[in-house]
């Protein structure tokens, strides 16, 4: 039975001449590696330049504010049941009066915290919200600790800037897929991202 | 004028060193380099602008580490080890001749460490003392895999000293010299030793990659079969002098290579060039400007050998050690004696025929 047709007869013949002379195969290969030598290089200096890794990747997480710049969340707690590293905690709290342009239900969570060592980007806190509060960013990833302070990432850190808004090219895999076939047959240069509702 | 001849000669040796390590130095970054251009990548980039400063933050690190020597080995013989193979692979680079002359008030001062009568013999002897420091560093390790290494890299050195040997009786034959600058002056006006000695070469160059225990010949410190081979034990500077050796052997070995084969720092419309510069300059600015060419042509031919030890490194795998051994006894060997006898023949017979036609 033949399982692919990537395999080949092993054949046992005596080597010619040029064969056995050696050199003419090593000067084959340095042509081979010279060639190398001149072609593009295929690193991304990481640091300075960041590759672009597709409209549904996981990166940091993103609590949202709605339109009028109130936060979405409830703190219901779903997110972190749903957590499987438990990696989320909160601390709920009722809205006073005057609050009202702050939170856009009665209850919010005056505490969010994320243990970034305990997450593993599988998304499903971003699942289980009914408020579409919590979101990972497809654009930044968590950055490199250098002390245990870091590690635990407060609302300070997480709630979105009103004046850096965050949004998404595509919501789904099919979507993604498509709009990669758009850019690659050179359709659309420049897409202006969906935001997240 | 006894005191400014060897003042001259100090700083021409001093200078001649200086460039050997200064070499060898940025070989180590060149070879990171290379070896990142043949595998798509990019090689070291961020010590410096391309990595310039990565061969001083690479002897930093050698320097700043533990300089530890193993309770069970001989003390004396494991520090003699690097230092036998540094200063071995250094002595050589004085003979070499990197360019013509300079001259300054009157005096004519070569661009040569020393000018001896039996330059060529000398750069044998100390490369066959080069394996000493390899067999006592091995030796005094008290490892077994040091010693295994060790005694790999004496037998290898010592079959292909005799090729190599061997292949260069041709080229004596041809020069009736032993010295290295009248070897050199002899290959003037595009008449290189390559174009006699096609097959010498191909054996020197494969002798001269085995005695640097260079890829394919590397088998000394194969990690597979050896952890480190003969430097296993060896840490701190004392395995940076060892590595460093390594790469001085290859710029000394290349710089041989072109003295011998590639006419030196000679190169074509080398004398029209002298003419137009002496003419144009007066006689001595002209002629410095003239050596200095030179003098680029000759680093220009023994980088690119450095280079090509590089590009065959990242290219071909090891040899097998029988497969070794084979190739140096049973066919390099026979193969140089051969040239011999071709050379002889071309000298007694072939010769005379050209020289009347010519004439």
């Amino acid at each position: 039975m033949q399982l692919t047709n990537r395999s080949k007869q092993v054949s046992n013949k005596e080597m010619t001449f040029m064969e056995r002379a050696y050199l003419p195969a090593i000067a084959t290969g340095l042509g081979i590696t010279i060639k190398h030598f001149f072609a593009k290089k295929v690193t991304i200096e990481y640091p300075e330049v960041k590759r672009y890794l597709g409209p549904v990747f996981r990166g940091r997480h993103i609590l949202k504010r709605d339109a009028d710049g109130k936060e979405r969340c409830t703190a219901c707690g779903l997110c972190a049941v749903a957590c499987p590293a438990e990696a989320i905690s909160m601390v709920a709290a009722e809205r006073e009066k005057g609050e009202e342009n702050l939170y856009r239900e009665e209850k919010y969570a005056a505490v969010y915290e994320v243990n970034m060592l305990r997450c593993i980007f599988c998304g499903l806190c971003e699942e289980a919200c009914p408020k579409q509060a919590v979101y990972l960013r497809h654009d930044e990833f968590v950055p490199v600790f250098t002390d245990r302070d870091q590690v635990i990432w407060g609302k300070d850190l997480l709630v979105e800037d009103m004046n850096n808004r965050y949004t998404r090219e595509a919501w789904t895999k099919e979507e993604a897929k498509a709009l990669d076939d758009k850019r690659a047959n050179g359709e659309v240069t420049n897409v202006t991202p969906r935001p997240v509702p | 004028m006894e005191l400014t001849e060897f003042t001259i000669k100090s700083i021409t040796i001093v200078a001649v060193f200086a460039l050997t390590l200064v070499i060898a130095m940025y070989s180590t970054w060149a070879e990171r380099k290379v070896a990142g251009f043949i595998q798509d990548r990019r090689g070291p980039n961020r010590a410096g602008w391309g990595g310039l400063l990565q061969p001083m933050a690479d002897a930093g690190k050698m320097f700043f580490k533990e300089d530890f020597i193993p309770a069970l080995a001989n003390k004396w013989l494991f520090i003699a080890g690097p230092s036998l193979a540094m200063l071995t692979a250094l002595l050589a680079s004085a003979v070499i001749p990197f360019g013509s002359t300079f001259r300054f008030n009157g005096v004519e001062v070569p661009l040569q460490g020393v000018e001896s009568n039996i330059g060529i013999l000398y750069v044998f002897g100390v490369v066959a003392l080069g394996v000493y420091g390899i067999m006592i560093g091995g030796w005094a390790s008290n490892n077994k895999f040091s010693l295994l290494g060790a005694i790999r890299a004496a037998s290898q050195n010592i079959s292909y000293e005799i090729a190599m040997g061997l292949s260069l009786i041709a080229v004596l034959m041809m020069s009736s010299s032993l010295s290295l600058g009248e070897i050199v002056s002899q290959q003037h006006g595009g008449n290189w030793n390559i174009f006699y000695q096609p097959l010498g070469f191909i054996i020197f160059l494969t002798c001269s990659f085995a005695e640097c225990n260079r890829v394919p010949f590397d088998l000394p410190e194969c990690e597979t079969e050896l952890v480190g081979g003969y430097h296993t034990e060896y840490g701190s500077m004392k395995l940076g002098f060892y590595l460093f050796a390594e790469y001085i052997n290859m710029f000394i070995s290349s710089a041989i290579i072109s003295t011998l084969y590639f006419g030196g720092y000679n190169y074509p419309g080398m004398d029209w060039v002298y003419n137009q510069l002496t003419s144009a300059m007066g006689t001595a600015t002209g002629h410095n400007i003239a050596t200095l060419i030179g003098t680029a042509v000759f680093f220009g031919k023994a980088l690119f050998f450095v280079f090509f030890y590089m590009w065959v490194r990242w290219t071909i795998p090891r040899f097998r050690y029988d497969q070794l051994m084979n190739l140096g006894w049973k066919k390099l060997i026979p193969l140089a004696i051969i040239n011999i006898i071709l050379t002889a023949a071309g000298i007694l017979f072939l010769k005379p025929i050209i020289t009347q036609i010519l004439n």
